[in-house]
């Protein structure tokens, strides 16, 4: 006798997810691609479209709470509901970091990047990536599959550390003893921080997507990798 | 991965049921059940209908020989000794061994007299004051009928007579309170009141509950036992294991489709 209700509710809750995993996705490309060409018109679009995010989140949550409240889920379903709502609330956190992108776009006015944009870009990508796989590894029912796409991700979190510290040395190199180059410089600082952040939460997600088909809380490769082989 | 079913190595074990099996005349009911019931625990005991939880229930005080044909194999121990050794006296288990079923049913004599016949079997007659008013404090009853313990014990409400029944059980001053679906035929406060009750008693008492109610098993017992019955097997044990497991994380598949309301 499967629980009819339940399970396409879940369904519903899971694919809007995924759509608030979209949305992310073009935020955080928006808000690159707006310091990268300096259209503040886009940046503003960026900061205006955050409320759809956190609308959906909200809606999400909502519909979460309620379904725990007129089902009172057990076991896996528990877990998934549970596991749902903290990666709406990581995706929201997401938009917010494309929003801080654009907010620090629209101070730098009209004026250059510091330095041309080689690695932030990269790291938007990869972070973007990691996000999306994050979310797949939430949806898929296997419980391997899932662990091996978290694994994956924790690997890719490492190269955007080491561009995250490219960006910050690469930066600082040019501005010793110049104050005006010292407030440029902040501005990269906070991009790349906030792209950092957006791939430190797709880990964050990745890890709950395991708790979801395993029941274990990790945090790192080794735990990963234990929860689901033992 | 935790053991489907869970043993107690080091701990004081009340009750220790061993290959148990029951038959109803030809028929097996319930095959092959071995389960350890540590001391002052809140077991609950859930599966689907038909599964055995009843009749497992009622071997652990030999209340299926009140049931023709009944008959129990394998070995039921209680603080070590078989209780279906022939020496041993069942009505004795029994006050050992209380039990509450799902509908209230006090004796149709007074409140005072329901609670005072348990003591008065075994010839208690000095106390009984003391007794009575004990157990009817410890069933949270007292405050309610204290101003009329000579008024039936079928006058008054349905969830005060449950806690009626239960302050006999306690009279006897038992190790063990069986209950069986003790809140399924009582309205929402009364079944609150039933659920502080069980959790207050388990500080000096051991208590086996089968509920229907997966709620209220997650809520009150430290531990569940899952049952199933399946077209090719009898009812039989899956499942045992801490509430986190059994209804956070069950080891067995069956277990999971239960309590997420996939199967029964």
């Amino acid at each position: 006798m499967p629980n009819e209700q339940l399970d396409y509710n879940l369904a519903h809750l899971e694919a809007e997810i995924v759509l608030l995993g979209g949305l992310v996705e073009t935020a955080i490309f928006k808000s690159i691609r707006a310091l990268r060409y300096r259209d503040l018109d886009l940046s503003r679009q960026v900061i205006a479209e955050d409320d759809r995010i956190d609308e959906l989140e909200t809606k999400i949550q909502n519909e979460c709470v309620e379904q725990i409240r007129r089902q009172a889920p057990l076991a896996a379903d528990l877990r998934r509901i549970v596991g749902m709502m903290f990666i709406a609330n990581e995706l929201e956190r997401m938009g917010d970091y494309a929003e801080g992108i654009a907010k620090v776009s629209i101070n730098m006015g009209h004026e250059a990047p510091l330095k041309e944009l080689e690695d932030i870009p990269k790291m938007a990508d990869l972070a973007v990536s990691m996000m999306k796989r994050s979310i797949d590894a939430m949806t898929t029912t296997n419980r391997e599959d899932s662990a091996r796409i978290a694994l994956e991700i924790e690997n890719d979190d490492d190269e955007v550390d080491r561009l995250y510290h490219k960006v910050q040395t690469d930066v600082l190199l040019l501005v010793e003893g110049d104050r005006e180059r010292a407030v440029r410089a902040t501005y990269l600082l906070w991009v790349a921080h906030n792209v950092e952040r957006v791939a430190d939460r797709s880990t964050n997600i990745a890890e709950r997507a395991i708790f979801m088909s395993t029941g274990v809380i990790v945090s790192g490769n080794a735990e990963a990798q234990a929860a689901v082989l033992g | 991965m935790p053991e489907p079913i869970i043993t107690f190595d080091d701990q004081d074990l009340v009750l220790e049921a061993e290959g148990m099996s029951v038959h109803y005349g030809a028929t097996l009911a319930v095959e092959d059940v071995s389960i350890q019931i540590p001391r002052n625990a809140i077991v609950s005991l859930i599966g689907p209908s038909g599964c055995g939880k009843s009749t497992v229930l009622r071997c652990f005080n030999r209340m299926n020989e009140l049931i023709p044909g009944a008959r129990v194999s394998g070995s039921i121990k209680y603080q070590g000794v078989n209780v279906y050794d022939d020496d041993v006296d069942p009505t004795d288990i029994r006050f050992r061994i209380g039990m509450v079923f799902q509908r209230p049913n006090p004796f149709p004599k007074s409140i005072y007299d329901n609670v005072a016949f348990g003591p008065r079997v075994n010839g208690l007659t000095d106390d009984l004051d003391r007794v009575v008013e004990e157990s009817l404090r410890r069933a949270a009853l007292w405050d309610e009928v204290k101003d009329r313990l000579d008024d039936s014990g079928l006058g008054i409400s349905g969830g005060q007579q449950q806690r009626l029944c239960i302050a006999r059980a306690l009279a006897v001053d038992p190790d063990v309170v069986l209950m069986d679906e003790p809140a399924s035929a009582l309205d929402p406060i009364s079944t609150q009141a039933i659920e502080d009750l069980i959790r207050e008693l388990s500080q000096e008492v051991t208590i086996i509950i089968v509920t229907h109610n997966m709620q209220q098993a997650t809520r009150i017992s430290d531990y569940a036992a899952v049952m199933m019955v399946a077209e090719d097997r009898v009812g039989h044990l899956i499942e045992y294991g801490t509430n986190e497991q059994v209804f956070g994380n069950p080891v067995d598949a069956r277990t999971e489709a239960y309590v997420t309301g996939r199967i029964g």
